[in-house]
Order: structure tokens, then C-alpha cells, then sequence
């Protein structure tokens, strides 16, 4: 930075880009888009990527942590499809409720194991669990892909919730950003995060307790995954497991991964969660806004993408330790 | 004497078979044809999923057939996953247990086109039902999408009134299934008929209800005065419903769709007014023309691949004040009898 404020060009990193990208778009669609920059616009841009960036916080503590989490998709639908069927099918609450909990922490728990302690690589396991969470609640404990909530229930009640004329998801989203901010920065367990995300070897060496974080963080992950689906079926008023086959993965990754969070581990937090979601939410609402079909709109995406990523390589080119070490 | 008794004897009972053989002359000889032709022949059902009501409907109204005359009757359960369903089709064929009768659900119009000419190179019928393809199968068994597009569009106008704001918003599924695109052709045809109706918007879902959500949001964001929306799937509709929902707009915005004529998804939707009209399949109807399509192929002794008939299924616009008791089938009542047995 120099006197006025404006960042240096050499000193901008892939946050930098995105989140000027982002300003640009921004400022583009507000002259050029009439309706764009209406407070209800803004909002419903926000509100279309809570759900998302919920998810992408998840996902980017793992990733800070030099792991990924593959299985997001899946535990957010099928914990949620599940619970719901319980419901529907008579069972109290309280229980269905707690079932869905212990089976949401079985599967974080599991997923930690499998990576801190049996040394399987996380792409793998977590592709794997989520296999296997999909198959077995959809083929065993649903009838259907969509799940309907019960008419009165508590998850109906907390789509319609409003706060300022602000759906409820917008707060959870901030909320829970804060929170993960607060933890990433100024807890020891959130510091040693980056410590083992840079150098696992290093960090256990000095004594962190670098398997038992790596459990917390995958557990962590899945309930916010639960949280994310919940959200989704307050909603729409039900949830359709047919969104573990969609693109949302991906797009959990592309938001974490734009933003600059090095799939590469120890680098990144919060603010490039939010800078990533801007982004897509940006992207998004003026596409849609001009009317642009589908097919278009992927393409726009990964062009951004690409272009970001490309811009990244040439301003910061890769170092001796991530050519060591590779990405994941 | 003894000659004579004899002689006697074998007019009696050649009398008595004579009062005999006419019972004989009135058997049916249809049942057994028909039981000849039929028994013990293989049906198949690969959907694009198995997990949405019109698949567990056709499966649950086939199956009773299909038992009934003694055959076999199979589903596969792609997933919603093209390759899945390929992989399904290719197994089918290549099996020793290979179906004389393939039900096939595309997701698109061309995916499967060579594997269903292999299909029916290798002896098997082929039936495409709900979604068309490029491609001449035995028989088309469904919707003819372009007719109901133009059934919603002609909801969606009535909904709106003369004296609204003739603006139209869509809401698409995506730019590759033929259900989508043959429905969107449908309702350009009713506007070109009336033109004071414009469509304002029309993004894709990608047949996803967030999706469906975020759009119908921004739609609606930017012409509040929108008298109408048709959504291409009641599966996704949902997500148009919520949007409306959250906008206020309950009961200014007229919303369409179309779906299986299931009673959760549609009629008690038409019920509370989530949805202002639903052009609806009537699937045991569907299930029905299936059925006799396929009892008829199986005994024409015709070749497979060598004829070409398209039965296209009654459809009509429900809303609300037509709505009769019997105007949905019931998913929960059909698994409740399919577990009863």
C-alpha cells in the first residue's frame, strides 16, 4: 500500500484480482443494469450465495488445513433428507433430531479418522464417504429424492423468518463467518490450523496436536454442512437429494479456491470466502439479469476463473516449497 | 346282439361327445395367444432416476401388468447420471437375460440413440416414454411437449387477465432436454397468437430448485409487475413458489407448471395456492397406454425397430376450482399397497 491507499500492482495476489474483478462488475452492472443496485437486489445477491459461502467456510478451513472435503455435498442433502423422513414418518422432534446430529458426527469423525490417523489421502476419503453417505440414506433411509417439510415445522417457520426485511440466512451467514474469523485469527487451535496447513511435519514436531485438530476440522466441516441444508429446506420447503449430482461442489471449491485460498494449504481465510461469494453472487444476479442462458453463464464462470487463476501465476509465481511440496 | 349293444354303446357316447365338442368350439382361443405370446417375457424400465414420482408411478402400474401375464418386469436406477443410464442400457442388451422390452426415459434428445438401434438390433423393443429423442423408437409413449407448452401458456394468460400487465417470466429447465425445449416452442406459439402478452425473462433452472429460487428472486426484482410465471417442472417449481413467496407477491403472481399429476407435489400445491395452475400427466392413464403398446408388440410377431408410433398422453390444465378428488394419484398410498403385499 502506498500513501493514498491504493494497493501495489506487485503487491496483489489472486484476493486482489477477484476482489477487483468483482468492484468492476459491480460498478459495471450498477450504470449499466437498471434494478441492479436496488437495495432488494443487493440483498437477494447476498441471500444467493449464503448457502453457498456457509458451505465454502466449511470447506475452507479444511483446505487451509492442506485437506479438502469432498463429502460437503452430500452430508448437507442427505442429513437433512433424512431428518425430514423421520419427521414425516411420526417421529418426535427431539429424537429425529438428535439421530440426525450423532449420524452427522459419526461421518466428520470418520472422515478425520481416515485422514489424520489411517494416513489416507483426504481427496479420497472424503470422495468416498460421501459416495457412501449419498447411496446409503438415499437407497435405505428415503423413499424419495424430494424430501417435504412437515407443514408447521420449525425449519418451514425459519425460511419465512425475517429481520429487516432481510431473510434469516443472510445473518446466519454473517454470523457464522464471524465466528469462523474469530477462531482462524485469535484462538491457538485456529492459529495452529495455518501452522499445520504450511508444514504438518514442522507443526507436530513443536508439539501441536496436529491429528486431533485435523478430526475437529472435518467434524467441523459436517456441521456446517448440516447447518448449509437445513437453510436450503427452510427455504424451498423441502430438500432434493438430486443437488449431491449437480455442480454445488464444485462451486464450493471454485468460491474458496478464487477467492485465494491455496489448495496448497496455510494461506487464506475468511475475507477470501467473502471475496469469492461476492464474486459469484455478482457474476450471477447480472447474468441473470441480462437473461443469459445457462450454457453461457458456466462458460462466463470458468472463463473468470481461468482468467484469475492465470493472472495469479504471473504475479505470484509458484516458490521453492509449493513446487516441493505440489498442491494437492 | 352283441354287435348291435356295441353299435349302441358307441352312438351314446358318440352323442355325448357331441354335446361335448361344442363347449370345446366355445374356448376362447385369445387367452392362451395371448398367454403364449406373453408368458414369461422380460420388461424394463430404466428412468432418469428412480427416485421421482413418475418413475415410482410407471414402475408401480407396469409391475401389476407385467405380473399379471406372467412376465418379468425390471427397473434400473441411472440416477439422474447419463453415463449411468448407458451403462444400464448397454448391460441390458448385452445380458443373457437380455428384456424383450426396453422403457426408456431419456434425459436428452440424442444420448442414447445408437445404444436403443443396438437394442433393437438385438431383438428388444424399444419405448421411449415422457421425454422424445432423436431417434425412431417402437413407440413414443408421453406428453407432446409442444402441445403442453402451449396448455401452460394459455393458463398462464388466463391467470393473468385482460386487464393485467401481460408480462410473462419463464423459468426453463436447461437448453438440452427436448421436454424443455419442445415446451418452450409450445408457448412461443400461444404468444405469437397473442401479442400483447410479452415474456419479460427467461432464465434456466437447470432443473434445480435453489436455482429456480435465485432466478424467479431476480426476476421478480426487476418486473415486480410479472402476472404470471411458468416454471417448466414441478420438481423445481418449488424454488419459484419461494421466491414468490418472499417477494409478497402470493396471489399477484399466477404460477404454472407441470408435473406427474402426484398428489404432494401438485394438487395439494393447487390446493393452497402455491401453484395457480398445473397441466398435469394423468399416469395411470400413461402407465395404461404403456402397458397396451407393449402387450401389443409382444404379440404382433413384428420385428423390433420396424414400427413407429407415437401415443401421446391427454393432458389439460388443472387450477384450483376444477380441482376433483381423483384429479392426483397418491405416491404414499401406492407404496403403502406395494408394502401391503
Amino acid at each position: 500500500m502506498n500513501a493514498i491507499g491504493w494497493p501495489n500492482w506487485r503487491s496483489l495476489n489472486q484476493e486482489g484480482i477477484v476482489f477487483a474483478i468483482a468492484v468492476v462488475l459491480f460498478a459495471a452492472a450498477a450504470i449499466g443494469l437498471p434494478g441492479f443496485i436496488d437495495p432488494n437486489n443487493l440483498v437477494a445477491i447476498v441471500r444467493s450465495v449464503s448457502v453457498l459461502g456457509i458451505l465454502a467456510l466449511g470447506m475452507a478451513i479444511v483446505i487451509i488445513g492442506r485437506g479438502i472435503d469432498l463429502s460437503a455435498v452430500a452430508i448437507m442433502a442427505m442429513s437433512v433428507a433424512w431428518y425430514l423422513q423421520l419427521l414425516n414418518s411420526g417421529m418426535p422432534d427431539g429424537l429425529a433430531f438428535a439421530y440426525v446430529l450423532a449420524g452427522v458426527l459419526a461421518i466428520g469423525l470418520l472422515n478425520g479418522f481416515l485422514v489424520a490417523y489411517a494416513d489416507v489421502p483426504a481427496i479420497f476419503v472424503t470422495l468416498a464417504t460421501g459416495s457412501f453417505v449419498f447411496g446409503y440414506v438415499r437407497s435405505q433411509l428415503i423413499s424419495q429424492d424430494a424430501v417435504p417439510v412437515p407443514q408447521g415445522h420449525w425449519v418451514e417457520l425459519l425460511g419465512g423468518l425475517r429481520f429487516l426485511d432481510i431473510p434469516i440466512e443472510v445473518f446466519i451467514f454473517a454470523g457464522l463467518a464471524f465466528v469462523f474469523f474469530l477462531f482462524l485469527r485469535f484462538t491457538k487451535w485456529g492459529r495452529y490450523i495455518y501452522f499445520a496447513g504450511d508444514n504438518p511435519v514442522a507443526a507436530r514436531n513443536i508439539g501441536i496436536p496436529v491429528r486431533p485438530m485435523l478430526v475437529l476440522r472435518y467434524v467441523l466441516s459436517a456441521f456446517v454442512a448440516l447447518v448449509a441444508g437445513l437453510l436450503t429446506a427452510a427455504s424451498l420447503h423441502s430438500i432434493n437429494t438430486r443437488i449431491v449430482n449437480s455442480t454445488l461442489l464444485y462451486d464450493i471449491v471454485l468460491v474458496a479456491v478464487i477467492g485465494g485460498i491455496g489448495l496448497s494449504g496455510g494461506r487464506g481465510g475468511v475475507r477470501n470466502v467473502l471475496v469469492g461469494a461476492a464474486l459469484i453472487g455478482i457474476l450471477l444476479n447480472a447474468m441473470t439479469i441480462i437473461d443469459i442462458p445457462l450454457l453461457y453463464q458456466n462458460l462466463i464462470k470458468a472463463a473468470i476463473l481461468l482468467g484469475a487463476i492465470i493472472v495469479d501465476g504471473f504475479i505470484n509465481p509458484r516458490d521453492e516449497q509449493t513446487a516441493q511440496q505440489g498442491d494437492i | 346282439m352283441k354287435i348291435i349293444r356295441t353299435f349302441m354303446a358307441a352312438a351314446a357316447v358318440f352323442a355325448v361327445s357331441a354335446f361335448i365338442a361344442p363347449s370345446f368350439a366355445a374356448e376362447d382361443p385369445g387367452p392362451a395367444a395371448y398367454s403364449q405370446a406373453l408368458k414369461g417375457k422380460r420388461v424394463m424400465l430404466i428412468p432418469m432416476a428412480m427416485g421421482f414420482d413418475l418413475a415410482q408411478g410407471w414402475a408401480h402400474f407396469l409391475k401389476k401388468e407385467v405380473d399379471a401375464w406372467g412376465g418379468t418386469f425390471e427397473t434400473r436406477d441411472p440416477n439422474w447420471v447419463v453415463d449411468a443410464g448407458a451403462q444400464a442400457i448397454t448391460d441390458a442388451i448385452s445380458s443373457d437375460t437380455r428384456p424383450d422390452v426396453l422403457i426408456i426415459h431419456s434425459p436428452d434428445l440424442n444420448s442414447y440413440a445408437k445404444l436403443m438401434k443396438k437394442a433393437q438390433a438385438a431383438g428388444t423393443y424399444v419405448l421411449l416414454v415422457d421425454n422424445p429423442a432423436n431417434f425412431p423408437a417402437d413407440a413414443f409413449v408421453g406428453s407432446d411437449w409442444d402441445r403442453l407448452g402451449q396448455l401452460e401458456a394459455e393458463a398462464a394468460i388466463k391467470g393473468c387477465g385482460p386487464n393485467s400487465s401481460k408480462k410473462l417470466g419463464l423459468v426453463q429447465g436447461d437448453q438440452a432436454n427436448s421436454s424443455s425445449l419442445y415446451q418452450y416452442a409450445g408457448i412461443m406459439k400461444v404468444l405469437e397468437k397473442n401479442p400483447d402478452f410479452k415474456v419479460v425473462a427467461k432464465p434456466d433452472s437447470n432443473w434445480d430448485a435453489t436455482t429456480s429460487r435465485n432466478v424467479t428472486t431476480t426476476m421478480l426484482q426487476q418486473n415486480p409487475d410479472i402476472c404470471a410465471i411458468i416454471d417448466f417442472w414441478d420438481g423445481d417449481a418449488t424454488g419459484a413458489a419461494a421466491a414468490i413467496r418472499d417477494a409478497k407477491l402470493e396471489g399477484k403472481v399466477f404460477l404454472v407448471t407441470t408435473g406427474g399429476g402426484e398428489k404432494t407435489a401438485d394438487c395439494d400445491k393447487l390446493q393452497d395456492g402455491t401453484y395457480g395452475a398445473v397441466v398435469m400427466t394423468d399416469l395411470a392413464r400413461q402407465s395404461g397406454d404403456m402397458n397396451a403398446i407393449i402387450k401389443f408388440l409382444l404379440q404382433s410377431g413384428q420385428p423390433a425397430g420396424t414400427s413407429k408410433t407415437y401415443i401421446y398422453t391427454l393432458e389439460k390444465a388443472t387450477t384450483k376450482a376444477d380441482l376433483k378428488p381423483d384429479s392426483c394419484w397418491d405416491l404414499k398410498a401406492l407404496q403403502a399397497e406395494a408394502a401391503a403385499k
